[in-house]
């Protein structure tokens, strides 16, 4: 295979891993905290949480630049540390993770809304320490919610377009993605390595998708005969 | 005294404000806490487990000072020895009866194997005679079978005081009348005492030793105004 081809391939699922592995610790992290956590402010921040499903891209992409870039608020602060993420493959990880954490955290929110709270109260007064009760006890049970959160959120990562542009920019082999090569190719005429690249993207996706849903089938528990 | 209750804490719901006001002292194996639903009954159990954090009073049992707001004790539920039979058995259904009935004998980060069972759940197993289903995932056990699950999982890590709320509720009426007296026989081999809340006049007639009337959130008639 043409190294067009591969390397965007092989960036985007480096990205789309990473982008839901750091979701699947914070997102789920931060459901089970609002699902535990009754307030007035609740809505307030679901709402906030949930901006990134709704607002533009390329919006999204701005915010990232403000924030991070050589004078932005915090990227002026990694600058001196030497770590700068403009233009780098770890700030299209960013993107596709702040693009991403909307799905993971909605669906483990509503998997950890649908445990019983009895069942933690009955762990701890089995002598469990929260940790463990969470460990134990609420994480296996929403369990497929999860898994089906992390799915959508690895797709929606490989799919990133217009935050990752925004802020990785379009650097054939260190941060030209499968979509934002789809892109380069169609803008600069070149039909078949679009076609290719168009194929490549949809299989997979195609193939995440049959994963996630092997995954969620062994994790369900047996059900009665 | 083995129980030493005296429990107020007050809900504010906007719909259905309640106050709880509770206060006994028992030295009976088989204390029952009767009354309507609504009553303040689970409240006052999920107070002596410490799930419920009472606005002052105090929870002493078996001579041990479990909640005192004056002296600022509130012991977390996990180190409070209670077990809790809840009404509708709260068995964890990701686990096999054997990980259910071993799962308060270890609390560290892991759920009992499912193969390997410890030993002393292997004896609750086979006290209850549920030996058989130890393999079993509680969505494929019978309601009496249920019962005999939570009784061995709330039993295994050794309780001071063993809490039973509506244990009989969730099964047919043809069942009830043997697992009463099963409750009755085991309460009087284990010597341990029991606390067991009903709204079912039936329930109080087989098992208690001691009744206790409680109506809107107060023992009927008050002890302390005796």
């Amino acid at each position: 295979m043409r190294p067009e081809i591969w390397q965007p391939l092989l960036l985007s699922l480096k990205v789309a891993l990473w982008a839901t592995g750091i979701n699947l610790v914070l997102g789920v992290a931060v459901a089970y905290g609002l699902s535990r956590w009754r307030s007035r402010l609740n809505a307030t921040v679901d709402a906030l949480l949930t901006l990134p499903l709704v607002l533009p891209p390329t919006v999204l992409g701005y915010y990232l630049l403000v924030l991070l870039g050589r004078r932005g608020l915090i990227g002026g602060w990694l600058d001196d540390l030497g770590l700068n993420p403009v233009f780098t493959w770890q700030g299209a990880v960013i993107a596709a993770t702040l693009a991403a954490f909307p799905l993971v955290q909605k669906a483990a929110r509503a998997a950890f809304e649908g445990v019983d709270v009895q069942l933690e109260d009955a762990a701890k007064v089995l002598g469990l320490k929260p940790l463990a009760v969470f460990v134990r006890v609420s994480l296996p049970l929403a369990m497929r919610g999860i898994v089906a959160g992390a799915l959508l959120a690895f797709a929606r990562a490989l799919g990133e377009f217009g935050a990752t542009l925004m802020i990785a920019g379009n650097l054939p082999g260190r941060t030209q993605t499968l979509s934002v090569a789809i892109y380069s190719a169609i803008e600069a005429g070149d039909d078949a390595g679009a076609n290719l690249l168009v194929l490549v993207a949809s299989a997979t996706c195609v193939a995440a998708l049959l994963l996630a849903s092997r995954l969620t089938r062994e994790r369900t528990p047996r059900r009665a005969a | 005294m083995r129980l030493d209750i005296a429990i107020q804490r007050r809900l504010d719901d906007p719909q259905r404000p309640f106050a709880l006001d509770v206060a006994f002292r028992s030295d009976a194996g088989r204390l029952v806490l009767f009354g309507p639903s609504g009553a303040g009954k689970s409240l006052t159990l999920r107070a002596i487990a410490g799930l419920l954090r009472p606005d002052r009073g105090h929870v002493t049992v078996a001579g041990r000072t479990l909640f005192d707001d004056f002296r600022g004790v509130d012991v977390p539920a996990r180190d409070r020895q209670v077990g809790y039979v809840f009404q509708d058995y709260a068995l964890f259904p990701h686990l096999t009866v054997a990980q259910n009935v071993a799962f308060g004998l270890r609390t560290g980060l892991r759920n009992p194997s499912r193969r390997r069972v410890p030993e002393a759940a292997r004896q609750w197993l086979e006290a209850f005679e549920i030996h058989d289903l130890a393999s079993r995932y509680p969505s494929q056990l019978s309601g009496g079978q249920r019962q005999r699950v939570a009784l061995a999982r709330a039993l295994a890590p050794e309780p001071r005081l063993l809490l039973l709320d509506e244990p009989f509720a969730a099964l047919d009426t043809a069942l009830r009348g043997r697992l009463r007296d099963n409750l009755v026989a085991l309460q009087e081999r284990l010597g341990l005492q029991m606390l067991m809340i009903t709204h079912d006049p039936a329930d109080v007639e087989a098992v208690a030793q001691q009744v206790l009337e409680l109506r809107d959130g107060r023992i009927h008639p008050d002890p302390r105004s005796v």
